[in-house]
């Protein structure tokens, strides 16, 4: 059970949450993209082994979507931020077991 | 200390109050508690706490419990318990014992309430903590307890400070991210028949904790050796424990077997009962410390370098006599003996720390896997930490070699009767996986998930791989990784209060009552209660339904829509939003007038449907399917928030402010005509799709023309709370035109006989508007979600599943839903398999057509209008003809009117 720093309500249990994979993904100009282009934008996310910047929203709270850092091996969360908003710099790899991995 | 009695087996024992159930047994005699579930061998008490193997009880007094160890269970008066082979049967009769859950959070959660876990909360509380101290026996202290022995003055302070909870019979059973603890406090049953009325049995608590410390001690190891499991044989701490503690007196002749001091320790306790102790076998070549000296110097013998090998038992199947090995000359020798106490070194408790991934790492010094955390928010003290304490040097010693005959009764794992000889089969047939081997020979998997098996597992493995001749050791095979919980959980004690009618909130409609009065049957629209159908007494289902459709395609009938989803959306940029969430325009809608739209997720596929009707120049109201209403929402401020946030705009739930109450049927105008007075309900004045306001007795109302059936309908939307009256209302005015109530099943047949699809029952997660024969609501004017999809050529190929009806050649053979569709006499391909080629997604009976019909998915069906198809049904085959989806009034002659 997770535990999130939600930016506007403060820690809460991660059932509170639902997820929305990784942050940062601009929608594109749908008609600029070529189909594999367009296709890639769709179906193909990040899924690095370590911090990742993802998408949640406190859909049993205040109903925001909001941004944070996750390691996605320790299951550490780093910090949360608003969309729209400078990205705070990746956590340094606090987690131990994923600086060797 | 008060005596009671309880019964075990329908024999009435005596017992103290508040003491472990096999500790009692043991006093009164009982050897030999039940039979293996495989073996059907004889097997007695072997250890002390949530590591039993063997005294697998079942609670017959009481909530019936159906498998607890012996030695977790306080004896209490009138307690009836029964031995068990194999699993628990589950009582006949529903758990009406009170559960309850709280949550919790903590500075700092210590986990162990022994001298570590102690010693751990006393530092927390100096900087200042709260602490939160955990353990699951009846009293504090660990080991401390077991050897007889009070908390120090010191440690009692600690439990005394303010700034310190302590919990009893409180067990944790799953650490997870976060420092998330879920534990299990057991609250009544050892006050047996005192225990309050209102108190729960059992409470799960929901732990958050800054910091956790591990504090969970060990498992003393048994021995791998032939005939291990008879009754007498123990692990020689509890042994010692039971005797010395609990007054046990039917051992007089004991052998002690060990591979560190712990088993002198035991040796010295058993002796100083008045057990005699004939010799101590010690597997080392020597060894030195306190407890050594103390046995020697108490008279008992010490023979080095020598270990038990097998046993033999008397007529009951209790162990008599030992058969031990010089470990040096292999020479074997015997001695008598009623108590064979075995010390195979320490387990220290790595399952809570493994539940996060942490692995354990080997310690050649301790002869045991440990954890080392010593983060700011998890540390582990004590045993897991390797502190063991006293002077023990043990060596990593699993058990004396074994010829094949005497492996297949040298026990693993007792509760699974797994044996040496089932492990050397495993790894014989090519596992080497310690993860491999749990699930081929099923160590580990019983009731108590190998806490005494699983490291003579990995130390067996170790053996047959060479041993310590340069083969393997247990760092290389690793640790079994441990899932929660730690120990079995009541599924009742998780449910707590949420059983019955709690277990999920019922949604039900202001007009509710009525339609119970009314005797509607019901059924379950995610959380909704919606009628079925309303049939007149002697009615079954299909003429119910039948009844009511006529009713609404000759007469009037009238439905609660209450349920569909409503989103209340305003803002200056409303209609522009809406343009990019429908596929078709809504900024030029005027006011007053209502139009469906189709949304589609980005990828192009259909997600949702429904009516919006523009009530002000700022202002829409969004209709969703019932079961949709939740995640539209969501999609409509995920997309506002995260993509759009310059669009002024608001999203509101208004699903249960506003009543809809659908008046259906050729004579709906004129039904509806006597109760709304103040407008003009005429086809030229009230056009389809349009909506105006009006009251009916003073009571603001929203008329709108909505048809979900393709007749002539008006829809009357009103505040939740007036529903009753205006249903009421129609209800007595509609009864000289014989005004029909109708339920979901008439709804679907008659949306399917016009062809209106039901997103989520009509498609199947693939399906464009294209697919849909809605091309007419895609718009070619403006961007939408989903609409750069609709070029990417997968959409566009040939072979997709689309709409269309479908009509069974003998009109009255019904099709299943869900049935799959074949190409007529297609026969089995080469791989014998007959291909299909769409599957039905509606079948109904149409009372107006006077036959069976159906909606489906077929490739390409749109194409291939006036096909016969075969649908194979058990050994029957239905042939039906692929046509239109609209069955009636494909002109909307009747809608319109
Ligand atoms: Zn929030």
């Amino acid at each position: 059970m997770l535990h999130i720093p939600c930016p506007h309500c403060g820690l809460r249990n991660e059932t509170e949450f639902h997820y929305g994979a990784e942050a940062g993904v601009a929608y594109p100009d749908p008609n600029a993209l070529t189909d594999i282009e367009w296709a890639k934008f769709l179906h193909i996310r990040a899924n690095p082994k370590g911090w990742l910047a993802e998408r949640w929203v406190h859909f049993a709270g205040c109903g925001r979507w909001f941004n944070l850092w996750r390691n996605t091996i320790t299951h550490e969360i780093g910090p949360a931020y608003l969309p729209f908003t400078q990205q705070p710099k990746a956590p340094d790899n606090i987690g131990k077991e994923d600086s060797k991995a | 200390m008060s005596e009671i009695s309880f019964s075990f087996d329908d024999k009435i024992f005596k017992g103290i109050q508040g003491e472990p159930m096999a500790a009692a047994l043991l006093r009164n005699g009982m050897l030999s508690i039940t039979n293996s579930t495989y073996h059907n061998r004889p097997r007695g008490i072997v250890g002390l706490g949530v590591e039993e193997p063997n005294a697998i009880v079942q609670l017959v007094s009481g909530t019936k419990e159906s498998m607890l160890p012996a030695t977790m269970i306080e004896v209490t008066s009138g307690l009836e318990a029964r031995s068990l082979t194999g699993v628990g049967a589950l009582p006949e009769h529903p758990d009406e014992a009170r559960y309850d859950k709280t949550n919790c959070y903590v500075d700092t959660l210590v986990i162990g309430a022994g001298v570590a876990g102690i010693r751990a909360a006393e530092n927390e509380l100096r900087t200042g903590r709260e602490v939160l101290l955990i353990d699951d026996q009846s009293e504090p202290g660990g080991h401390l307890r077991h050897l007889g022995l009070e908390l120090t003055a010191s440690m009692q302070n600690v439990l005394e400070q303010k700034n310190l909870t302590y919990m009893r019979r409180c067990t944790a059973v799953g650490l997870y991210d976060q420092n998330y603890v879920i534990a299990i406090e057991r609250r009544s049953e050892h006050l047996g028949n005192a225990a309050p009325a209102n108190r729960a049995r059992i409470r799960v608590w929901h732990i958050r904790a800054d910091r956790v410390v591990l504090a969970p001690g060990a498992f003393q190891r048994p021995l791998i050796f032939a005939n291990n499991d008879r009754p007498g044989i123990m692990l020689s701490h509890a042994a010692a424990t039971y005797v010395a503690l609990h007054g046990v007196k039917i051992f007089k002749r004991a052998v002690v077997v060990t591979v560190d001091n712990q088993g002198y320790r035991d040796a010295l306790r058993l002796h100083r009962y008045g057990v005699q102790v004939q010799a101590i076998y010690d597997a080392r070549p020597g060894a030195k410390g306190s407890s050594v000296d103390a046995a020697r110097a108490a008279g008992i013998p010490i023979r080095f370098h020598a270990t038990v090998i097998d046993t033999s038992s008397n007529a009951e199947g209790a162990c008599t006599n030992v058969t031990l090995q010089d470990l040096d000359t292999k020479e074997i020798f015997q001695t008598d003996a009623d108590l064979l106490a075995v010390s195979g070194g320490w387990t220290p408790i790595v399952d809570l720390a493994t539940h996060i991934g942490i692995k354990p790492t080997w310690s050649e010094k301790h002869a045991a896997f440990l954890v080392n955390q010593n983060t700011e928010k998890l540390r582990t003290v004590g045993m897991l930490a390797g502190d063991f304490g006293g002077d023990d040097d043990p060596t990593i010693f699993f058990g004396p070699e074994l010829d094949s005959e005497q492996a297949r009764h040298a026990y693993i794992d007792l509760q699974r009767d797994t044996t040496l000889h089932d492990l050397r089969r495993a790894v014989g047939a090519g596992l080497s996986s310690i993860e491999h081997i749990k699930r081929y020979t099923t160590i580990g998997t019983a009731h108590d998930q190998g806490k005494t098996s699983g490291m003579l597992t990995i130390g067996a493995l170790c053996q047959l791989h060479g041993g310590a001749n340069g083969g393997l050791s247990p760092a290389d095979v690793g640790t079994l990784s441990f899932r929660p919980p730690y120990v079995p959980v009541p599924f009742a004690a998780l449910a707590g209060r949420e059983r019955g009618l709690l277990t999920d909130p019922i949604r039900i409609t202001s007009l509710h009552q009525w339609h119970v009065e009314a005797g509607a049957v019901f059924e379950d629209v995610g959380q909704w209660k919606r009628p079925w159908y309303f049939p007149k007494p002697g009615e079954r289902i299909h003429e119910a339904v039948r009844r009511e459709c006529r009713a609404a395609r000759e007469g009037v009938a009238v439905m609660d829509a209450s349920t569909l989803g409503k989103i209340d959306i305003q803002g200056p940029d409303a209609g522009i939003f809406l343009d990019r969430i429908y596929t078709n325009m809504f900024s030029t809608l005027p006011e007053g007038q209502c139009r469906y739209g189709l949304m589609c997720k980005a990828d192009g596929i259909v997600f949702d449907d429904g009516v919006t009707t523009r009530l002000g120049k700022n202002h829409f109201l969004m209709t969703t399917t019932t079961g949709g209403a939740a995640r539209v929402l969501s999609w409509l401020e995920e997309w506002l928030q995260t993509e759009w946030p310059d669009l002024k705009v608001y999203c509101t739930s208004v699903t249960e402010h506003i009543s809809t109450i659908a008046l259906v049927g050729p004579k709906s105008r004129q039904l509806l005509s006597e109760l709304v007075t103040d407008i003009d309900l005429s086809k030229e004045a009230f056009p389809f799709m349009h909506t105006r306001m009006s009251n009916i007795d003073g009571i603001p109302v929203r008329i709108a023309r909505i048809s979900f059936s393709g007749e002539l309908a008006f829809e009357i939307n009103v505040a939740w709370g007036h529903a009753r009256y205006i249903w009421e209302r129609l209800w007595t005015l509609g009864r000289p035109y014989d005004l029909t109530a109708y339920g979901t099943e008439t709804m679907h047949v008659l949306r399917a006989e016009k062809g209106y699809i039901i997103v989520g029952q009509d498609t199947d997660g693939t399906q464009t508007p294209y697919d849909l024969n809605m091309s007419w609501i895609v718009s070619k004017k403006k961007e939408f979600i989903g609409k750069r999809s609709f070029q990417l050529p997968y959409l566009k190929s040939p072979g997709r599943l689309q709409l269309v009806g479908l009509l069974p050649l003998n009109r009255d053979e019904a099709i299943p839903e869900g049935a799959y569709i074949t190409v007529v006499d297609a026969g089995p391909d080469k791989h014998g398999k007959t291909p299909h080629t769409g599957f039905i997604t509606g079948s109904y009976f149409s009372a107006i057509l006077d036959r069976e019909f159906a909606l489906a998915l077929v490739a390409d069906g749109p194409s291939r209008m006036g096909e016969v198809v075969a649908i194979p049904i058990g050994k029957k085959v239905v042939r039906a003809t692929i046509c239109d989806s609209v069955f009636i009034d494909k002109e909307n002659i009747r809608r319109d009117n």
